[in-house]
């Protein structure tokens, strides 16, 4: 009795539960279906979910038009590099904050966190300068820098909510038998913080991943990402749906993708602090 | 200053230098991202096959984010950019400065003498070119010929806004998804003021008095707006305020508009059978007048493309850009596509080709509305600028801008068109008296 | 002696962190602040004179300045609002066993990965527009009139774009924190008779509370500084109604290329930042607390 019952309550969770998620991702689904259909398949009325004449045609018009390869790896480029460099600064940071505290441990991690707050675009003429006299415009290094000091903030307070997790005890020991702060970090603490580690790393990657105000307007020819392909294909002339379709789903396709495959690793990380 | 140092050697110090490649010449390009700068992208390889020692690398953007990007790098001397797109609004102003090359001895190919009075007028300073113009516009009425003839109706070949406005009142049909008339409605000084600032014109307008005060509340522009906000709502597409020039094309072009009056640019678009599902009945009229003036707006706007002067690679700048914009290109594109796609607009050459005029139907009335387009005395009234769509001054895009907003927000209803003018008239005063134009 | 040695150590550690974000803060802050006082203007170079304060003058009586700060505070509290109401109802029901949790997990994850300017362009285009979007044929379908709804509506379709995009973000901080509450707890009020709704209020909510608040704090950080939806979608409009202050500082910025007057927009926006910062640190930093 009780068991039927049961059955028939999960039977009930799970339609709501489909139906929720479905129309949460409809709008994605609809892109990349759009993304096979003629322009004027696109636009028809009433709208055509899957009886339609599927078309690549799209995909190898946008593939024509421009360098996705290129965009692409500027992207991956700049993604995985401005993080990898964030976690070599932000781990030895988030370290000494967790297990060093002192009376202002909180209020360096506030200020840290407020520096993400101010509008990039205030700064966009100054940072522009101090690019070009750097010789940085248009360069993947100076992108990398930037996404880094950017997502800075955010990486150090995860990482510190994640260490500060970790039981001192363990640390005290290893101190007791004479480990250096270096070794310390490199064979105790390392092991026992990847997952956190490996999520703040995929968390800022799907950030500098997604950014695209300094991607836009720090670049030129030779290091636009996925953003500035994104750019060009906005607002082109007549019927664009599938052709933008395409593209976004171009654009999107790999983090979305890598984000299903990560997601354990990323939750399990992604708690700043808010479990205990 | 120490702080900048000390950034700098940060920078420097992380830094990868990447070499250039020896010896190859590579050309950073921006352009919009319109179909004809596409078609030009994809033929480039015939000037790359002639210049074995350059290579070219493209950045193509929507317009908006075209012109911020390539004018924070032209104006701090970014030096990203060897070769530009950009209107005939910048290039006086930019070439004021000395940001831009002139343009002497692009070859014989280019032929300086072959374009369009008006349009090398309009990229000139002090005699000299500063830019070489890719296509260039004026703006046209566009009709359906289908729904006139149904509606029992004629277009005259210069009709005035009375004119347009009982046309639209007939041919709205809203069951039908069919609206009389699409105009620009979107925000901005490069959507819905080039037309609403040639309307304006056309109705003896003008933004300025000889001492630089704005005239937005004078009884003019109440007029010419009133009458422009009125005609969308009653026989305009849902929506309207947030349809720009590409927004219009795509409903025009998928058989929802009656009339538009847009970019002479815009005819090739229509009339192609490959894009346009109505391209067999659309027709052609000069820019709408007000009857008593002879005045079309004097609407002129030509892409083009320019060298900064901080580009390390002038030379082979001026020979892309004397390809691309010269003669031969246009054999190329006619050779490679059909006379039709030709770039429109810029040289008399190709409105004295036959083939171009058979090919392309509308060839003698965009030629007559580029022409009779005078960027010099735009209003009846007396002006001390040059303009039409725009007013050649540094301070108009930010007063365009909103401008624009303010008459955006009056077409989606949310304020009264008297309220949106005298919101205009004061921002526009606060910005020409920020730019010292005012006391 | 083991201590003053670590304290050391922790505090070079710390050094590089702290010394970059000194510099990514006080190198174009300087630079900013100096323009602000200064007359620079990128198109009109006009020898570049000391103003003194008339850039913040000019920038604080924009007639879009206090609609702007309203709108940023607006769109703030529409998304965290949904959000947070959203999250905890979507947590809820994830937490709940069923066929296919992984992939309805997925799902529910995925519009947390996509680029801000796609699905800005996304649901402008195919959802919105009032004559080919999606929204105005249901609309069709039910017999009622298409609304326009980036000209009628700016802010909620905004808030509604931005919170489709955080959603899964808060979703996944809540359902982790809810996993963690202890069944015992659960059980025990069970037994103690108390319905579902009593559970929720007594228990669980609170359990939440720090998770909430953690939700709050990351999203506020991002959402100050919100624009590419912004921009791609409505352009601050119609009029300005949905200009924000990161929006207005732009447009000073590209549209006019006035880069003093936007210099004092940025500073004002970083006086801003800061008061909301220490006011949120101590909301949220109670419930950070161990």
């Amino acid at each position: 009795m009780a068991r039927a019952s049961d059955n028939r309550h999960k039977l009930l969770v799970t339609s709501v539960a489909w139906v929720v998620a479905l129309a949460i991702f409809f709008p994605i689904l609809w892109t990349v279906l759009t993304s096979f259909k003629t322009e004027g398949a696109a636009v028809a009325i009433p709208p055509q979910f899957l009886f339609f004449d599927w078309t690549t045609q799209n995909y190898a018009e946008v593939w024509a038009r421009t360098d996705y390869l290129r965009h692409f790896t500027n992207s991956v480029v700049i993604s995985v590099g401005s993080s990898l460099l964030g976690l070599f600064i932000a781990i030895p940071a988030a370290w000494s904050l967790a297990f060093s505290p002192t009376r202002r441990t909180r209020g360096v991690l506030m200020w840290m966190l407020s520096t993400k707050m101010l509008p990039a675009v205030g700064v966009l003429v100054p940072i522009y300068l101090l690019f070009k006299s750097a010789g940085l415009l248009d360069t993947r290094t100076g992108l990398v820098i930037v996404l880094m000091l950017s997502n800075l903030p955010i990486m150090v307070w995860m990482l510190f909510t994640y260490f500060k997790e970790i039981p001192r005890d363990i640390l005290e020991a290893a101190r007791m038998d004479g480990a250096t702060p270096g070794r310390e970090l490199l064979y105790i603490l390392a092991p026992m913080a990847l997952p956190g580690i490996a999520s703040t790393l995929l968390l800022n990657v799907i950030l500098a991943w997604n950014e695209s105000f300094w991607t836009l307007n720090l670049t030129a020819a030779s290091t636009g990402s996925l953003t500035a392909f994104i750019a060009s294909f906005s607002a082109p002339e007549g019927l664009f749906y599938a052709k933008l379709s395409a593209a976004s789903t171009l654009a999107i396709a790999p983090i979305v993708v890598l984000g299903w495959l990560s997601q354990k690793q990323l939750v399990r990380g992604l708690t700043f602090g808010a479990v205990k | 200053m120490t702080m900048k140092q000390c950034l700098l050697a940060l920078c420097a110090g992380i830094a990868t230098v990447c070499a250039a490649q020896a010896g190859a010449v590579t050309l950073t390009i921006a352009t919009v991202n319109n179909g004809d700068m596409i078609r030009m992208q994809k033929l480039a390889g015939e000037f790359t096959r002639q210049h074995s020692d350059i290579e070219l690398r493209w950045v193509t953007l929507e317009e908006n984010l075209l012109r911020q990007r390539v004018t924070i790098d032209v104006a701090t001397q970014g030096g990203q950019y060897d070769v530009v797109t950009v209107g005939n609004y910048e290039v006086p102003i930019w070439a004021a400065q000395d940001w831009l090359v002139p343009l002497e001895d692009l070859g014989e190919d280019f032929a300086r003498d072959d374009l369009l009075p008006a349009i090398d007028d309009s990229l000139s300073h002090d005699g000299k070119l500063y830019a070489a113009p890719f296509y260039a516009e004026s703006a046209l009425t566009m009709y359906r010929t289908d729904l006139f003839e149904r509606a029992g109706l004629a277009m005259p070949e210069s009709p005035t806004w009375k004119f347009i406005r009982k046309a639209a009142e007939r041919i709205t049909d809203r069951e039908n998804g069919v609206y009389g008339i699409c105009l620009r409605g979107k925000a901005g000084w490069g959507e819905n003021m080039a037309f609403v600032s040639t309307l304006a014109h056309s109705w003896g307008a003008r933004w300025f008095d000889m001492q630089w005060r704005p005239q937005l509340q004078s009884r003019g522009w109440q007029a010419a707006v009133s009458f422009y906000v009125d005609l969308l709502k009653k026989y305009g597409p849902p929506g309207a305020s947030t349809n720009g020039f590409n927004e219009n094309l795509a409903l025009f072009q998928a058989g929802k508009c009656g009339m538009w009056i847009d970019a002479s640019v815009a005819a090739a678009f229509v009339s192609d059978p490959r894009q346009s599902t109505v391209s067999d009945d659309v027709g052609f009229a000069l820019f709408p007048s007000r009857g008593t003036l002879e005045n079309h707006g004097n609407w002129l706007w030509a892409w083009s493309f320019v060298i900064p002067s901080a580009s390390e690679n002038i030379e082979a700048a001026k020979s892309f850009v004397a390809w691309a914009t010269g003669k031969s290109y246009m054999q190329l594109v006619a050779a490679e596509s059909g006379w039709a796609d030709v770039p429109p607009g810029t040289r008399q050459s190709l409105y004295s080709s036959a083939e171009y005029r058979q090919a392309a139907p509308f060839a003698g009335i965009v030629l007559q509305a580029i022409e009779a387009a005078n960027t010099r005395h735009p209003s009846e009234q007396a002006v001390p600028y040059v303009g039409g769509n725009f007013v050649s001054i540094a301070p108009y895009q930010g007063i365009g801008t909103v401008v624009g907003q303010q008459i955006s927000a009056a077409v989606a209803g949310q304020i009264s068109t008297r309220q949106a003018l005298a919101n205009a008239q004061y921002i526009a005063e606060r910005e020409m008296t920020r730019a010292r134009y005012l006391d | 002696m083991a201590s003053t040695h670590t304290g050391a150590t922790a505090r070079l550690m710390l050094s590089p962190a702290v010394a970059l974000l000194l510099l990514w803060m006080a190198v174009p802050l300087a630079m900013t602040l100096w323009y602000s006082l200064h007359d620079y203007q990128l198109l009109m170079p006009r020898g570049n004179d000391f103003v003194g304060l008339e850039n913040y003058v000019y920038f604080l009586t924009d007639p879009a300045f206090f609609q702007s700060l309203a709108n940023t505070f607006a769109l703030l509290a529409g998304v965290l609002a949904i959000t947070v109401i959203g999250g905890v109802g979507l947590a809820l029901l994830l937490d709940r066993p069923m066929h296919g949790q992984g992939i309805v997990r997925l799902l529910v994850v995925s519009p947390f990965f996509v680029m801000p300017t796609v699905s800005a362009l996304v649901w402008k285009n195919m959802f919105m527009n009032p004559v080919n979007g999606l929204f105005a044929w249901i609309a069709q379908v039910f017999g009622m009139r298409a609304i326009d709804w980036l000209a009628e509506a700016p802010l909620l379709s905004l808030t509604l774009m931005v919170a489709w995009g955080w959603l899964p973000f808060a979703t996944l901080i809540l359902l982790t924190a809810l996993q963690s509450l202890d069944a015992e707890q659960k059980e025990a009020a069970e037994m103690d008779g108390a319905n579902a709704f009593a559970r929720f209020i007594h228990i669980t909510l609170p359990h939440l509370a720090r998770a909430i608040a953690v939700v709050i704090l990351i999203q506020t950080i991002f959402l100050l500084s919100l624009f590419a939806e912004i921009l791609v979608t409505t352009n601050g409009g119609p009029g300005t109604q949905s200009t924000n202050l990161a929006y207005l500082v732009y447009s000073q910025t590209l549209l006019r290329f006035d880069v003093g007057s936007a210099s004092a927009g940025g500073m004002v926006a970083v006086v801003l930042a800061n008061i909301l910062a220490i006011f949120l640190m101590r909301l949220v930093g109670k419930n950070l607390e161990r």
